[in-house]
């Protein structure tokens, strides 16, 4: 890299102009929306969404509906990378059961499981159980397939080199395989994570219980439209944080990609 | 591609012991199922008999109303892929082709991408009312980003010699578009309108759950609402072979399976 185009990837010009294009579309929708141009029953003026952003934060307990999603997500997340990493582990160990059973989980993944909600409304009650089992069941594919993938992408060598020391299958594993795979386990957990919060927030939303995804539904029905707006920026907020942090201690454990 | 024909060339025998055990495993689980509903451990109904599905799911496929509603989420799914895959492959040749709105706004996308997109539906109502057009739009809305993002990759993994040689020929920026990008991408595009197809139908079928009065998830809430349980089980069944069907079917017609062995 040429000292020109390091200086040039490290300019803040693409950043601002990012930042100028959503002020800019703020500031073109403040002024179509006062001039009658937008009806403001449909879109209200940017400015009265963030001045609602307090009164959202105040009056509908904001932090505690963050902590229930956060809980639920978590709790989720505890089940996933207990389950998804011991089913890996299980389909590596017998590999008839990964042949078997392989495609099946990755047909899954691509497969609508979020649309069970009703049939887990039904089995769980309208209760936080829907809400963690559906986020459970729905990020559970991710986790299996990259589990898997992390272990048999163990390098020959490392195998080697615990034969070489005659190491018990259990210490092979323990000592070898699992951490060599761990990294890519993690990047399993991490999308297992992200389609949790995705699946949460969106049965939570459907079925109006629990935190930030009822919040929005809530604040829908009483046709709080700059409330509604502010707490859909908020879930937005949220995610995206939630992402970033993600990815930042998935960094942190695999630095050499 | 001589590889790709022996690797799919010698097919495994008919009975191999990885069919026997998916065998095991189906009428294991059927077993189970069968025995958990006759058990009387579990509420009456949340697990009915396999007979009670096989007939909710014959009632189903023989009625026209099933059609008709599957037709409906079809169009909607449809529309929301046609709309968002060419709204997504533009604005990820965009990105793709220039470096300076792919900082500038990539970032915007890559987390906007995976929020919950349901959260964005009681505005869509007020846009677009409460009929087939909010459940397209929030379709659109879904599939949009996938689509962007995997064009925009794709666009900067294109051979740098295919656009050289569109330069050289003079090509303008439509000839570049049709004959050097787009062909390129096939891949990226088709794994792109995967993924949206995925989330789209996901984004129209929840929609269709929280408010409308057809559609396949209608039906699914209408069940779950009357407690049909065999009928949302049915449901259920086919609206999964579908969507799995239908991902295989986009991947094939765009060859991917040809990707993952060469």
């Amino acid at each position: 890299m040429t000292a020109a185009t390091a200086r040039r990837s490290r300019s803040p010009l693409p950043a601002a102009t990012g930042i100028g294009a959503l002020v800019a579309f703020f500031a073109t929708m403040e002024v179509l929306v006062q001039s009658g141009m937008v009806n403001r029953f449909i879109v209200p003026p940017p400015s009265e969404i963030f001045g609602s952003f307090g009164r959202v934060i105040v009056e509908e307990h904001v932090f505690g509906r963050f902590l229930q999603t956060l809980t639920e997500c978590l709790t989720a997340g505890v089940m996933l990378t207990v389950f998804g990493v011991a089913g890996g582990v299980l389909m590596h160990r017998f590999k008839l059961l990964q042949q078997a059973c392989e495609t099946w989980v990755a047909a899954l993944a691509s497969a609508p499981i979020v649309l069970m909600y009703p049939l887990f409304l039904v089995i769980y009650g309208r209760s936080a159980w829907t809400i963690i089992m559906m986020g459970f069941f729905a990020a559970l594919p991710p986790v299996i397939l990259k589990t898997i993938e992390g272990i048999s992408g163990t390098r020959k060598v490392l195998i080697n080199v615990g034969r070489s020391f005659n190491l018990t299958p259990s210490q092979q594993f323990w000592k070898i395989l699992f951490p060599s795979a761990l990294p890519t386990i993690f990047v399993g957990i991490r999308l297992g994570l992200i389609f949790a919060l995705i699946n949460i927030v969106g049965v939570e939303f459907l079925i109006n219980y629990g935190g930030l995804g009822q919040l929005i539904n809530d604040l829908a029905e009483r046709y709080d439209l700059a409330g509604t707006y502010a707490a859909i920026c908020f879930v937005i907020l949220v995610s995206v944080l939630f992402f970033m942090a993600l990815e930042k201690v998935e960094r942190w454990l695999r630095p050499v990609d | 591609m001589a590889e790709t024909g022996r690797l799919t060339g010698n097919p495994a025998p008919a009975l191999s012991p990885v069919t026997l055990l998916r065998a095991a495993i189906i009428l294991g689980v059927l077993a189970i199922w069968e025995f958990l509903s006759h058990s009387g451990w579990l509420y009456r109904d949340v697990v009915p008999s396999l007979l009670a599905i096989g007939r909710a799911l014959l009632e189903l496929l023989t009625h026209g109303e099933y059609y008709f509603n599957l037709g409906v989420t079809t169009a909607e799914v449809g529309f929301a892929l046609l709309v968002g895959g060419v709204a997504g492959v533009a604005a990820g040749i965009l990105l793709g082709a220039n470096r300076f709105l792919a900082k500038a706004f990539e970032p915007y996308l890559y987390y906007l991408g995976p929020t919950p997109k349901i959260i964005f539906f009681p505005i869509m109502i007020m846009y677009f009312g409460v009929g087939p057009e909010s459940k397209v739009a929030l379709g659109t809305l879904s599939c949009f980003f996938p689509v962007a993002l995997s064009v925009a990759a794709g666009m900067r993994q294109i051979d740098r010699v295919l656009i050289r040689v569109g330069y050289s020929f003079r090509a303008n920026t439509w000839q570049m578009v049709m004959k050097i990008y787009l062909p390129a991408m096939r891949h990226p595009i088709i794994n792109g309108v995967r993924l949206g197809l995925g989330v789209a139908l996901i984004g129209v079928l929840l929609a269709e759950t929280k408010l409308s009065n057809k559609g396949i998830g209608f039906l699914i809430i209408q069940a779950y609402s009357i407690f049909d349980m065999p009928r949302m089980y049915a449901m259920l069944i086919v609206l999964f072979v579908l969507s799995i069907g239908a991902n295989a079917l986009v991947g094939r017609l765009g060859g991917l399976h040809s990707i993952k062995r060469t």
